[in-house]
C-alpha cells in the first residue's frame, strides 16, 4: 500500500510526535505530582506515548535496516556502531550541559531532570531497536523453519509487552517479572545462533570485535545514565515513565547485551581458526578454477599453470614443479620458486636413494615422503610431496610440491592435492577430446569439399544423338566413391560411352576414379576401337593403380549412322540388353578382364569385342555391382534376374521413368536408403 | 565377419576362408597369403567352401599376388566356390588368371 520510503518517513514523523507527546505529558504529570496539583493529564498517558514511540521506532528501523540489500556483516555492525556513536554524542552533550550548570537550582529541579531523562530514554530506544533489527539479521542468517518460528514468537512477545504497559491490569502486573525472565531466556536461546561468525575472515573478525565492544560500551553507558537519572527522579516522585518497570526496554537491554557478549566471545575464540576456514574456502575456489579451466582456457599449458598455482597456494608450498613427459621426448617443466637444475638434483637424489613412489613413473601411486629430502645436502627444501597426473589411465606427468621445513605436509593436504591433480587430468582429457572433435569436424568439412569436387567430375548431361535417350544416376556409399560414367563425341554420328567401377570404396576409390576420367578423355579423342581403348587404358593404369586395386570398365561406341553399338567389357558387370522385337532382355556374355589386373601385354588376349544393331525400343542398361549386390534384410542380393525381369516389365516407359522406378525398386528391396556400396545406372533407350 | 585358418596338409597348405571378405577383412586374407608365401609354401590351396561373399577389395588381394606367384614358382588353386562367388570371379575375368577347381581332391590333383 505504502512504498518503503513513505513508511520510513511516516514512522519518523510518528516517532517524533509520540516522543514530544511523551515529553509533555510526562513533564506535566511529574509537575502536578511534585506540586501537589490536581493532575490535568492522567498518569496513564505517558506509558501509552512511550509504547507508541517504541512502535514507531520499530517500524522505522525494520524498514530502514531489514529491507536493505547488503548482507555484509561488518557493514551491519558498523550501523550499530554509528547509531550508538550518534546517540552517545547527543547524550554526552546534555551531560556536559548539565555539568556546566554545576549545582545550580535548575539541576535540582525534578522537571529538568525528567526532561534530560526523557531525552536519554528516546536515544536509548532508537539505539536498542536499531541494534535489535541488526541482531535479527545476524541470527536469521542461514535460518531454518524452527529458528524462524522461535524468532517470531520472541519478536511478537516483545511487541506484546508494549501493550502490557498500556493496560494497567493489576493481576497481570504481578506477572511482569516472570514475563521479563521468559523473554530473556528466549533471547539467550536465540543468541546461540552465531553462524555468520564463521564467514568472517581474520580482518573482519577484528573489526567486528571492536565494533561490538564499542556497542556494548554505549549500552552500558546508557543503562548507567538512565538508572542514575531514574533513581534521582524516583527520589522525588514515582509518577513518571520509569523505564525500569518497562518489560520491553529491560528485556531488550538484556537481550542485546547477551547477544553482543556471546558474539564477542565466539568471534574471539574463532580468531585462531579463521585461517583454516579461509584456507578451505580458497581450496573450493581453486578447485572451481580448475574445473572451469576446461571451458575457458585455450591451451593445456594454462591448465598446468592453474594447477601449479592452486596447489602451491592451497598447501602453502615454498616451491613446486610439474613435469610433463611424453614418450621419447624431453620432459617439459612448469616451475614455481625452483630452477630446473635444482629439480634435476632432487630427482637424482631420490633415485640414488632408491626411493620408490616419489616421482616414479612406474609406480601407480606416488606418495607423501617427507623425510627423504632431509639427507639432501645443499638444498633448501626439507619435504616433498608428489602426485601423478593421469589422462585416460596413462600417466602424463607429475606434480611435486616442496617445503623448506621437514614434515611440512599433512594428510589433509595430500587429499586435497590428489583431488586437484585428478581434476586437472579430467580437464586435460576433456580439452583433448574437444580438440579431437574440432579436428573431426574439419575432416568432415574437407570430405564435403571432396564430395563437391567429385560430383563435378560426373557429367551433368551426357552427349547423345537424337537417335536415343540417355539417363544416368549415381550415388556413393561414403562421401566420395569410385563409380564413373562419361560420354565423348568422337564424330558427327559417333559417341564414345564409358562406365567404370573402381575396386574398394571411399577416398582411395575416388582418387582412382578421377584418374579414369583423365584416361577416358585422353584416349576417347583418338577414336579407338573398344578393345584398343581398354588395352591402352590398362597400360596407363598399370602405372597409376596400387598393387591390389583394379577398375572394371565397359566401353561403348554408338554409331547412329550405321545404328550399331560396338563395345568391350573389362571385368565390368555384363551389359543388360532389352530386345524390343523379341520382347526379352538378356546379358551379353562376352569375356573380359578388369583393368589393372594383368599389367602386361597379355591383357589384350582376354578382351572380347561385341557388336549389335539396335532398333527402335531397344534398351541398354549399364550399372555397377552396387545395384546387383544390394542386399535386403534377409541377406539376399538384388541380383541379375530381378534386374532383367524389371526391364522387361517397364520397357515401355521413358528412360526417366525407368530410372526412377529402378531406384525406387532398389530402395524398396533393400528396405533402406543406405546401401553400403557405390551404385550407378546408365540407361539408353533407342528411338 | 571373416575367419581365416591356415592348415598344413603334407606338402600342401590350405587357407580356409569362412564368412564374408570385404574391404576391412581383406587385410586378414592378405596377411594369410603373404605369411604362407614367406613360409616357403609352394603348393597353396584356398578353401572357399564357406566363403559367402567377396567384395572387389577381396578380389584385389588374389589379383595382387598373381605376379608374385609366378616369380616365386608358387602354385595356388582356389576350390569350393559357390555359384554366386564363382560368378564374381568370372565377371571380373579372374577365372582366366587363377586356377579354380570344384573340390579339394581336384585341386590337389591339379597341383600334383
Amino acid at each position: 500500500m505504502f512504498s518503503r520510503k513513505a513508511i520510513i518517513r511516516l514512522s519518523t514523523v510518528f516517532a517524533i510526535i509520540s516522543w514530544v507527546g511523551l515529553l509533555f505529558t510526562d513533564l506535566s504529570v511529574v509537575f502536578s505530582a511534585t506540586n501537589n496539583l490536581k493532575p490535568g493529564i492522567s498518569a496513564d498517558i505517558p506509558p501509552v506515548m512511550l509504547s507508541l514511540f517504541i512502535l514507531s521506532l520499530f517500524i522505522f528501523f525494520k524498514y530502514r535496516i531489514e529491507k536493505a540489500e547488503s548482507i555484509n556483516f561488518v557493514d551491519l555492525l558498523w550501523k550499530v556502531f554509528v547509531t550508538g556513536l550518534i546517540t552517545t554524542i547527543v547524550s554526552l552533550a546534555f551531560r556536559l550541559f548539565l555539568n556546566l550548570l554545576g549545582s545550580t537550582k535548575l539541576v535540582q529541579n525534578v522537571i529538568f531532570l525528567d526532561f534530560i531523562y526523557l531525552i536519554n530514554l528516546g536515544l536509548i530506544c532508537s539505539f536498542l531497536i536499531s541494534t535489535f533489527i541488526v541482531w535479527k539479521r545476524l541470527i536469521l542468517y542461514q535460518k531454518s523453519k524452527f529458528l524462524l518460528t522461535v524468532w517470531q514468537i520472541f519478536e511478537y512477545s516483545l511487541l506484546f509487552s508494549l501493550l502490557y504497559n498500556v493496560l494497567p491490569i493489576p493481576a497481570v502486573r504481578d506477572l511482569e517479572e516472570y514475563y521479563s525472565v521468559l523473554l530473556v531466556l528466549m533471547g539467550v536461546f536465540l543468541s546461540a545462533n552465531m553462524k555468520w561468525v564463521a564467514y568472517l575472515n581474520f580482518k573482519q573478525k577484528w573489526k567486528s570485535i571492536l565494533l561490538i565492544a564499542l556497542a556494548m560500551f554505549y549500552l552500558g553507558y546508557f543503562a548507567f545514565t538512565l538508572f542514575s537519572l531514574a533513581s534521582d527522579i524516583a527520589a522525588s516522585t514515582a509518577a513518571f515513565a520509569d523505564f525500569r518497570s518497562n518489560v520491553f526496554i529491560t528485556s531488550l537491554i538484556a537481550f542485546i547485551f547477551i547477544y553482543a557478549l556471546f558474539s564477542l566471545l565466539v568471534i574471539l575464540f574463532n580468531l585462531p581458526t579463521s585461517s583454516v576456514f579461509e584456507q578451505k574456502l580458497e581450496e573450493v575456489v581453486n578447485f572451481q578454477r580448475l574445473s572451469q579451466s576446461i571451458q575457458t582456457e585455450q591451451s593445456e599449458e594454462r591448465v598446468y599453470d592453474i594447477l601449479l598455482e592452486s596447489a602451491v597456494s592451497t598447501v602453502f608450498a615454498d616451491a613446486a614443479w610439474i613435469e610433463i613427459s611424453s614418450n621419447g621426448q624431453k620432459s617439459q617443466f612448469y616451475t614455481q620458486g625452483i630452477t630446473v637444475k635444482e629439480i634435476e638434483a632432487i630427482k637424482k637424489h631420490i633415485s640414488d636413494n632408491n626411493v620408490r613412489g616419489v616421482l616414479d613413473r612406474s609406480s601407480d601411486k606416488t606418495i607423501n615422503l617427507n623425510k627423504y629430502l632431509s639427507t639432501l645436502k645443499g638444498s633448501r627444501f626439507r619435504s616433498i610431496m608428489a602426485f601423478p597426473i593421469y589422462v585416460k589411465n596413462q600417466q602424463l606427468g607429475t606434480l611435486a610440491l616442496l617445503k623448506d621445513v621437514s614434515d611440512g605436509f599433512n594428510k589433509e593436504m595430500t587429499k586435497i592435492i590428489d583431488t586437484f591433480t585428478n581434476q586437472a587430468g579430467i580437464s586435460i582429457e576433456n580439452f583433448r577430446l574437444l580438440s579431437e572433435a574440432l579436428e573431426n569436424e574439419r575432416y568432415k568439412e574437407e570430405l564435403k569439399i571432396a564430395k563437391r569436387v567429385q560430383s563435378s567430375l560426373l557429367p551433368k548431361v551426357l552427349d547423345h544423338d537424337g537417335d536415343y535417350e540417355i539417363m544416368a544416376f549415381s550415388e556413393a556409399a561414403d562421401e566420395v566413391g569410385g563409380d564413373y560414367y562419361d560420354s565423348y563425341r568422337v564424330g558427327k554420328y559417333k559417341i564414345a560411352l564409358v562406365i567404370s567401377d573402381v575396386s574398394g570404396k571411399g577416398t582411395s576409390a575416388a582418387f582412382h576414379m578421377s584418374q579414369m576420367k583423365g584416361i577416358f578423355h585422353s584416349l576417347a579423342q583418338l577414336d579407338l576401337s573398344p578393345k584398343d581403348f581398354l588395352v591402352r587404358a590398362n597400360k596407363a593404369l598399370s602405372f597409376c593403380l596400387d598393387k591390389a586395386s583394379f577398375i572394371t570398365t565397359s566401353f561403348f561406341v554408338i554409331n547412329s549412322k550405321s545404328k550399331t553399338v560396338e563395345f568391350a567389357r573389362a571385368g565390368h558387370c555384363p551389359t543388360l540388353f532389352y530386345d524390343a522385337e523379341h520382347d526379352q532382355a538378356s546379358y551379353f556374355q562376352n569375356k573380359g578382364l578388369g583393368l589393372g589386373i594383368l599389367r602386361n601385354d597379355e591383357f589384350g588376349n582376354y578382351i572380347q569385342t561385341n557388336t549389335f544393331h539396335y532398333k527402335c525400343g531397344d534398351i541398354v542398361v549399364l550399372y555397377t555391382d552396387g545395384i546387383t549386390e544390394a542386399k535386403n534384410a534377409k541377406g539376399e542380393e538384388f541380383g541379375y534376374e530381378r534386374l532383367q525381369k524389371f526391364i522387361e516389365r517397364v520397357h515401355k516407359k521413358s528412360v526417366q521413368e525407368i530410372q526412377k522406378d529402378l531406384i525406387r525398386e532398389l530402395y524398396e528391396f533393400s528396405g533402406t536408403r543406405s546401401i553400403d556400396d557405390d551404385y550407378t545406372t546408365l540407361i539408353i533407350k533407342f528411338k | 565377419m571373416v575367419d581365416i585358418k591356415r592348415i598344413k596338409e603334407g606338402e600342401y597348405e590350405v587357407i580356409a576362408i569362412k564368412g564374408e571378405v570385404d574391404a576391412s577383412s581383406s587385410i586378414e586374407l592378405d596377411s594369410a597369403i603373404s605369411d604362407a608365401i614367406n613360409d616357403g609354401t609352394k603348393k597353396l590351396l584356398v578353401d572357399c567352401t564357406s566363403l559367402e561373399y567377396i567384395s572387389s577389395a577381396g578380389l584385389g588381394v588374389f589379383m595382387s599376388y598373381i605376379e608374385e606367384f609366378k616369380k616365386n614358382n608358387v602354385n595356388l588353386v582356389i576350390f569350393g566356390l559357390n555359384d554366386k562367388v564363382a560368378n564374381v570371379f568370372g565377371i571380373l575375368g579372374l577365372d582366366q588368371l587363377l586356377k579354380i577347381e570344384g573340390t579339394k581332391m581336384e585341386a590337389k590333383a591339379l597341383l600334383g
